[in-house]
Order: C-alpha cells, then structure tokens, then sequence
C-alpha cells in the first residue's frame, strides 16, 4: 500500500513539523521571527497543535496528520472562515503548555509519544469544548478535501480506498437493451 | 422602471417554472433573485464546502455574512446562527435555488398525503389539515413536471403509489453495489423495492447527456450538467421567449400596496445595493417556506399592519420539513462501489396504512458517502480518535450502508417563522425567527421507521446495525422546508386559495412549498413544481390581459 505514496522531498512545513516532533529547537534554514511559514499560529503553537494533531491521526501505514498537511489547513483556515475560533486556540493552547509543564516538565512536543497520548487524554476530559474543536479541524483536515492545504496528495482517500480522480464516464445505461418504465 | 405583467421572487424551483409559463403564455415577467448564477463551470469537488456538507460555508448561497436568522430552543432562548450552520434551516439562494445542488429525488406524493386529517384524525395539538386539492387535481402536473425537467426512475417494482397515466420519461441509472444487495433483502421481508425516482438524466434528455456516476452528487452542483433544476430546464425556456429579464443578486424589500389595497409592485435592493421599485399587475412569491414567510411579514402597510396575507395570523405557522430516520449497517464485505448517484432503491410500503400511527414515509438507501461523512458513524464503541479510530475508517468506509428517510412530519401551529425583534440582515432587514415544534407523534413514527430500516438492514446481511432516530427539540425544516403560508379555503385558518392567490390581496400569489398544507412522507421538490404548474395554469387561464380577475 506504501506504493501508492507519492516519493519526494520533505516541504519546508514538513521539515518543520518533523523538526518539532523530535523535539528539536528552530531548525536551520527555517525563515525567522514569530510565525515562521505560518499565516496565523506562532512557531511554538504549531509545535504543540502538531502533537495533538498527530494524536487524533498518528502514522502507521499512512502518514499522521501534521504528514498530511492538517496544521497547515488549520492555519490557513484560522486566517479565513475559522477566524472566529483563533481566542480558543490561542487560549486552548497555552492552557495545554502549561499542564505539560506542569506535570512533565517539559514543553508537550518535546514528551515521549506514550506521555503525548496521555496529555491529550487529559484534554479530552478537561477541555472537552476545545479538544472537540481541534478534533473536528483534525479529522476535516485529513479526510476532507486537498484544495484546503490538508489531505496532502488525497492520501487518505488514497488510504481508503478511493481513486482519485475517480474513473468516471463509467457504466452508462445500456441502451441496446429494452426500457424498463 | 417600466411596468411588467408580473414580478416573480425566488429563482428555485417553483419560481422558474411560474416565469416560464408566465412568459411563454406572452405575460411580460422580471424574475427576482437574491443568489448569483451559478453553472457546472463553478461546479467545485470540495467536501468541506458545499450545499449539504457547511463546514467551511455554503457553496451556493447564502454566505455567512449579512445573513444570520435567530432561533428559539426548547427553553426560548435565542441563537443567532450563520447561514451555514445548522439552526440556520438553509436551502440555497442561487438561480435553481436547491435544485442546483440536491440530490434529485423526485416523488410524487400519495393520494392520502393530501388528505391527512381525514384519513388519519388530527392527533391533539397538531394542526394537520386536508389540502383543499386532490392528487388527481395534481396528476396532470405531475407529468408535466416529470417531462419538462426530466425524470428517470422506474415504479412498476410497487403498488404503492398514485395512478399515473404515462411512465417516467427516462429508464432508471443501472443499479450499483448496495441496490443488489438490498433488492433480494426487501423482497425476502415481502417489500416492494424499486428505483428512486430523479431529476437526473440516465440518457440523453432536452439536450444534455446522462449522468456519469460520481462521487460528488448530493450538495453539488453536476460537473456534467446532467442534474436537472430550474435552472438548466424552465429559466433557459423563459429567458428564450423574450418575455422574462432575471435579475440576479437583488433582495426585495417588501410588497408595495396602493390604497385599494392591491399591490402595484415591489421594492428591492438591487446587485449595487441600490433600492429600485418594480411596478406590476402580479407578484409572485417563490421564496421558499421561510423567506416567502418573511417577505410577506415584511410587507407592512396601513392597510395590512401586521404584514401582506396575514390578517389572521397565518403566515408563518405550521412550519415543517421531514424527520429523518434510519439504520445504519455494518457488513462483512464491500458495500461501496464508488459509484453514484447512490440513493438508488426505495420502498413506499410504510407510507401509510400502519395501525396506531398517522402516516410512515418512503425509505431509501442514502446518498454516495464521502469520507467526511464516516468519521462519526463507526460501529459504536469504536474510539473517537487515534490509531484505531483511523484503522476504523479504513475497515468501515467502504462496508456499511444507510437507510434512512423523511418521515411524514405531523404539523403545530406553534412551530412558526416570525420577524426577530432585534436582529436584522445586512439590508436593514427583519431576519427569520424560528420557534416551535412538529407535533411529537412525528418522532413516535420516526421511531418505527428506524426499527423497518434496521430489519431491512439485517435481512441485507449486516453484522451489526445502529439506529438513527432522534427527538429533536426545535422544528427541523432545512431543505424540505414547508408549510408557512397554508393553502385552504377558509381564510380565517389558511393564507392562499387552492390557486395559490392570497385571500386578502387578488393580485399577490405564493406559490412554492410555503402552500404545502402537509409535506409527504416524500422529499418534495417534484410536488412544489407540479404546483407551480398547476397555479401558473390557473393564473394563465386567469390572466385578462393587463388586469386579473379570478
């Protein structure tokens, strides 16, 4: 199934997500100052949206979400028709740093992935309203449409079963037949 | 501006039709619309935005901002929803109105829909009615609607239907994978399966090609132009004869009344925002139940105080749509053949006729499913996220079916549109407030037609099956919105005559499913056009050249 992956180089939001799961400072090469290549998260935002992210879709097979291009779709859509929903990211965010801190010492992204998985058990329960809003921007992300920046390359369709483009054209109505009605 | 026959609100459905016989029978129409036009060029694949699936906006109109309507819950208090957002009860606002985007299920109602109150009682504290036309008054418009917009589909696998004089013009689209799995189950259980009938080309009909079985059907516009709505069918036809100019992008205002009390035309902002008057000898209201409603509460004058038509405190009321309901099944193999349009076999066995219950409604297998749509409907117990919440997705999406229906819903008097008292759009304009409920022996009945869908299912072979039936606490109109300006004889309990002419003003009309007095156990779209038919025959017949008289 991995065949159907398309090869190719990390993009630069990969390189900086896959910088942040391993726990790793600002990499080389990435552009400076706050936001980075993002439109609306701060570069330590998108480090801790990434862990929960890769949470609710982590890789197996299959690429996990922040892989797919989930951050980015959130990101871009905060800037657009999520805008509504930036004071509970911000606030949902910094809340979840601080419980890291808190009870690992250590910044969520930087945590063993077991220690991961814990802390956004916790969140289920004791944030459930944003939990379930970054849920739902997760899962839209990975099996929603490309064009919004997630589901890189249709890669859970992929995952699914379903070409894409579909075949179509198909299975028109047998006219040599006799009408039915 | 210059005087017109007839001014028609609303390019959907109804209003397309209305302004082509209008037009065709030489009256002089301007048709309204508050949505642009859309094509199949602007036909985007986009899961996320589309009519039916709002996560990020409403792909054919109305968009979120300058547009909210407030709604009442169960303890009365208000919400301001946006217009993609589901207490908002949305249809469209585009030329084709819904029938742009739907999913293109074309029924005809049942004789016994039209006479509810006499076949079943009204259960205490409902208002269902009779309608004061037949299905047999309504026949002939039936056909003709079937033939004008093009309907394929295939009713000779059931008795349960009304008499009809000609087949539908074009044969069924062939069956997919769930069609064959479903057809044996239902006939085991001694059903009457049969093809859903569409508004979709199967072959080649009025100049466009048959439908080409994608993945992206319901809540879309079609890429091959192959989905008939108002807008690829009547709105050409009218545009052609040279009698009708369609405005887009222009919002009314109000109906204007002279001092007799008739009105003498409309007031609308037009696409720059500007406010233009459009004198006529007709209006025509095509809005659809919950903008009709609003217009003409909107239309306040000395003489008409509490708005056009509403001198008894009509308008508004007995607000309705379907209950849906249904099963889903798990099975051991693949339900999913990737092919569309999906809802492809139904049966009209439990419309009717059970002991104990006022009505059923048709079921049907659902819609071609996209991802999106599986995410929440795994097989209970399965986690919400993670690793086995993704291997979930990858063992179930392409091994369960749903069938699922509009259950007949059981009309209140109390479940109404009314003008919020604060919030208004961006025009100045009183927005739609929603209060009340369907009367709750709709959900007694939902609740056995969930329990048909769930034997049905588990006949097919499911492993396991889960029910789909709720008791939601506000009316859910939505899509199949109906019934907030009643046709009826009686002026005192109903808004418009059987001709869809309101009582209290000759020269006003409404005719969409605002009229609809009950709401079928049917998706209604074929119904509000064979009205529309109906009514513009009548206004035709009518029409005595510059002036009206019934």
């Amino acid at each position: 199934m991995l065949s159907n992956r398309k090869p190719g180089k990390l993009t630069r939001r990969q390189f900086v997500a896959a910088g942040a799961l391993g726990g790793a400072a600002l990499a080389i090469g990435c552009k400076a100052g706050k936001h980075g290549d993002w439109e609306y998260l701060t570069v330590e935002q998108a480090r801790t949206l990434t862990a929960i992210c890769d949470q609710i879709v982590p890789a197996d097979d299959y690429p996990s979400a922040s892989q797919a291009g989930v951050l980015h779709y959130i990101d871009k859509q905060l800037m657009r028709h999520y805008r509504r929903h930036r004071h509970a990211y911000r606030h949902g965010l910094a809340d979840v740093e601080t419980a890291s801190r808190k009870r690992f010492g250590a910044e969520l992204a930087s945590l063993p992935l077991e220690q991961q998985l814990e802390m956004v058990g916790d969140l289920e329960k004791q944030n459930p309203s944003f939990f379930e809003l970054v849920r739902s921007h997760t899962l839209e992300g990975y099996y929603g449409s490309p064009r919004h920046g997630g589901n890189r390359d249709a890669v859970s369709w992929q995952m699914l079963g379903l070409a894409e483009p579909p075949i179509r054209g198909r299975a028109q109505y047998d006219l040599t037949k006799d009408s039915p009605s | 501006m210059k005087r017109v026959n007839a001014v028609v609100i609303g390019a959907g459905a109804a209003g397309g039709i209305v302004a082509k016989e209008l037009a065709v029978a030489g009256l002089s129409v301007v048709l309204l619309e508050r949505g642009k036009w859309y094509t199949a060029n602007d036909c985007r694949k986009d899961d996320l935005r589309n009519q039916r699936t709002t996560i990020l906006g409403n792909a054919f109109g109305p968009e979120d901002k300058g547009n909210p309507r407030v709604w009442l819950d169960a303890k009365g208090q208000p919400h301001t929803a946006l217009a993609s957002e589901g207490g908002y009860q949305n249809n469209a606002a585009c030329v084709g109105g819904g029938t742009l985007s739907y999913g293109a299920q074309a029924w005809r109602y049942m004789p016994q829909d039209f006479r509810m109150k006499s076949t079943y009682g009204a259960p205490q504290g409902s208002s269902l009615e009779d309608w004061p036309i037949s299905y047999d008054d309504l026949e002939p418009f039936y056909e003709k609607a079937e033939y004008e917009i093009g309907i394929s589909g295939d009713y000779s696998g059931t008795p349960f239907h009304g008499p009809r004089k000609r087949p539908l013009p074009m044969p069924p689209v062939p069956p997919g994978r769930e069609f064959s799995i479903l057809e044996p189950a239902a006939r085991r259980l001694g059903l009457h399966p049969f093809h859903v009938p569409m508004a979709r080309n199967s072959v080649p009909y009025n100049g466009r090609g048959p439908c080409m079985r994608c993945r992206w059907c319901c809540g879309f516009a079609c890429e091959v132009d192959a989905k008939n709505g108002s807008q690829n069918t009547v709105i050409p036809v009218a545009l052609g004869t040279g009698n009708c100019e369609l405005r887009t992008e222009c919002m009314v205002k109000e109906i204007l009344t002279d001092d007799h009390g008739r009105a003498r035309g409309v007031a609308y902002f037009d696409s720059d925002g500007h406010l233009q008057e459009q004198p006529a000898d007709l209006v025509i209201v095509s809005g659809c139940a919950v903008e009709s409603a609003r217009l003409l509460l909107n239309s306040k004058s000395r003489l008409f105080p509490n708005g056009l038509g509403n001198r008894f405190d009509q308008v508004g009321r007995h607000l309705q749509g379907h209950h849906y309901t249904g099963a889903l099944g798990y099975f051991d193999f693949d339900t999913y053949d990737d092919v569309g349009p999906g809802a492809s076999i139904a049966i009209s066995d439990y419309n009717h006729g059970t002991a104990g219950l006022a009505g059923g409604g048709m079921l049907a297998n659902e819609f071609i499913r996209l991802p999106i749509h599986t995410l929440d409907r795994l097989p209970p117990g399965t986690p919400r996220w993670g690793l086995a919440h993704k291997q979930a997705m990858r063992a179930w999406h392409k091994r369960t079916i749903v069938i699922i229906g509009p259950t007949q819903q059981i009309p209140s008097a109390d479940a109404r549109v009314t003008l919020d008292p604060d919030v208004k759009d961006k025009w100045g304009l009183p927005v739609a407030r929603f209060s009340g409920n369907v009367h709750p022996h709709t959900f007694e009945i939902g609740e056995v037609q969930a329990k048909r869908a769930e034997a049905w299912l588990k006949e097919a072979g499911a492993l396991h099956t889960s029910v789909m039936a709720g008791r939601p606490d506000s009316v859910s109109a939505g899509q199949h919105q109906a019934g907030t300006c009643r046709m009826g004889n009686d002026p005192r309990s109903s808004v418009v005559n059987r001709n869809c002419q309101l009582h209290d003003v000759d020269n006003v009309f409404v005719i969409d499913s605002s009229v609809h007095v009950t709401n079928g156990g049917f998706n209604p779209a074929l119904t509000i056009m064979a009205i529309a038919y109906f009514a513009s025959d009548a206004l035709v017949r009518n029409w005595k050249g510059t002036g009206f008289r019934s």
